[in-house]
């Protein structure tokens, strides 16, 4: 039987998909922060030297690492609907945008928050600090380019192009640490082991994973509406049955 | 119709850019004066005592830089776009690519360079040592190209649009930011002491690296706005 591959990348048959797979994301995402923030914040042991003050990390390096990941994953795809011109890849970029800002600025607003009782001072002109905040720049640089141009196709172009240039920022701010000899912390998790007790590291990668599951289901969300704005003078959209019954319900 | 060769064609958009540019000089004056204003104004922010100001002088002028290569960034192109000659350079047979590139030069010859020029006056102004003057205009000779280069696909990208001014600066300076740590950094080595060799060599590797890529870039940058 052949299998057509790219039957999910036209926008009007990933929209059923999508709707159909936000609840396993969803759900998930919701019970894995529930429990990995249990752990984190009631059972994992006090830290020697930092104290309580250090679960904050339980938020904050997930978030971390999302915030970078995601704008790769945003430039991937923007650099994929750049290339191929699909359409649904650009709609993807545009709809992970949001949340990579949101993890960016949550990132730095716990590590405003850990900072206060550990160095000291709310900000310290750290290197990891400062590569955060130009990300968090990045995203709304896209954001606010995508935003400006009124033809969704040359906005789509436009800010892939600029995601694949502000791309170049993120090993930058990966190797930031190795480059500044700076305050903040080195690695802790390293490939070789790691000298973290077992329930932070549980916590961690709980917390983790339920990151990474949201992540996913509000792109899903958001991608949904942005086919619909984009596709709304199209045959399938009028008649999709909430449509339908919206303009029912209006009339 | 006989073809260019490159280095002609190079030529020739450096020569109409710095061309019209005399034509309309205040253009390049506001600039200039604008960088010379941010850089005075801080001493009135801040005090005036010698100090501080020898210690911040190389951070205030690579920022006073950094905001003054912006202003003058949506000018780029703008007038050609209006006019209709850009389009007309585009359907031409020649590489749009040398076409930016000779773009980026007249922009940097008529906003980085009298930046480079002016700086060690704005410096006496800060009581900077002879040594760190040198470096102070050493660092801007190898930063300013690549704020002119970073610029170029900014202003590409934002042409024609509404506010477009603003916001090139918004997408711009982010990436601006390498050139602003390592060319104040080459200064800062100088005051403390230390050799500035390894800042120097990054920033021009960053120039190279801006030169291979950001032409061919802001040419599909252009595509993209023409489309």
């Amino acid at each position: 039987m052949a299998i057509n591959w790219f039957k999910y990348s036209a926008p009007s048959t990933f929209y059923g998909l999508a709707g159909k797979l936000i609840p396993f994301f969803a759900w998930p995402a919701a019970i894995l922060f529930a429990i990995g923030l249990y752990i984190g914040f009631f059972v994992a042991p006090t830290d020697a030297v930092q104290s309580e003050a250090y679960r904050i990390i339980f938020i904050h390096v997930p978030a971390s690492i999302l915030s970078m990941f995601i704008y790769l994953i945003m430039a991937g795809y923007a650099a994929l609907g750049l290339i191929f011109n699909t359409r649904l890849s650009s709609m993807m970029a545009q709809a992970l945008a949001p949340t990579g800002a949101l993890f960016a600025f949550i990132s730095l607003w716990t590590g405003a928050l850990w900072g206060k009782p550990m160095w000291g001072a709310w900000w310290v002109w750290d290197a990891r600090l400062t590569s955060e905040l130009i990300l968090l720049f990045l995203y709304l640089g896209f954001i606010a380019l995508q935003a400006s141009i009124e033809d969704p196709r040359r906005a789509d172009k436009a800010a892939a192009l600029l995601a694949i240039v502000g791309s170049v920022n993120v090993p930058i701010i990966y190797f930031s640490v190795k480059w500044w000899n700076t305050l903040h912390q080195g690695a802790t998790i390293k490939m070789s082991g790691t000298s973290m007790h077992v329930a932070m590291q549980q916590a961690m990668f709980m917390v983790l994973v339920a990151c990474w599951l949201y992540a996913i289901a509000v792109a899903l969300a958001r991608v949904r509406s942005i086919i619909l704005e984009r596709e709304r003078n199209t045959q399938w959209v009028s008649e999709l049955p909430e449509v339908k019954y919206e303009d029912g319900g209006a009339k | 119709m006989n073809k260019l060769s490159l280095a002609g064609l190079l030529g020739l958009v450096v020569r109409r850019d710095l061309l019209l540019a005399m034509r309309r000089r205040a253009d390049v004056l506001t600039t200039l004066i604008f960088f010379v204003m941010v850089v005075s104004l801080f001493p009135l922010g801040v005090g005036p005592e010698q100090d501080m100001l020898r210690k911040m002088a190389s951070g205030v002028v690579w920022v006073a830089a950094l905001l003054a290569s912006m202003l003058s960034l949506p000018r780029m192109f703008s007038a050609d776009y209006a006019d209709g000659t850009l389009e007309q350079m585009m359907l031409a047979p020649q590489s749009l690519t040398v076409l930016v590139l000779g773009k980026i030069v007249a922009h940097w010859m008529l906003s980085g360079l009298p930046l480079v020029l002016i700086a060690p006056v704005l410096g006496l102004q800060f009581d900077m040592s002879t040594q760190a003057l040198g470096m102070l205009v050493l660092a801007l000779l190898l930063g300013t190209p690549i704020l002119s280069m970073i610029g170029v696909i900014g202003a590409a990208l934002t042409l024609g649009l509404r506010g477009g001014g603003v916001l090139v600066s918004l997408l711009v300076l982010p990436l601006c930011i390498p050139v602003l740590i390592f060319g104040a950094g080459a200064v800062e080595a100088v005051n403390s002491g230390m050799s500035a060799v390894s800042n120097l060599a990054l920033l021009g590797a960053f120039m190279i690296f801006a030169l291979v890529f950001t032409p061919f870039v802001a040419a599909q940058a252009l595509r993209i706005s023409m489309e």
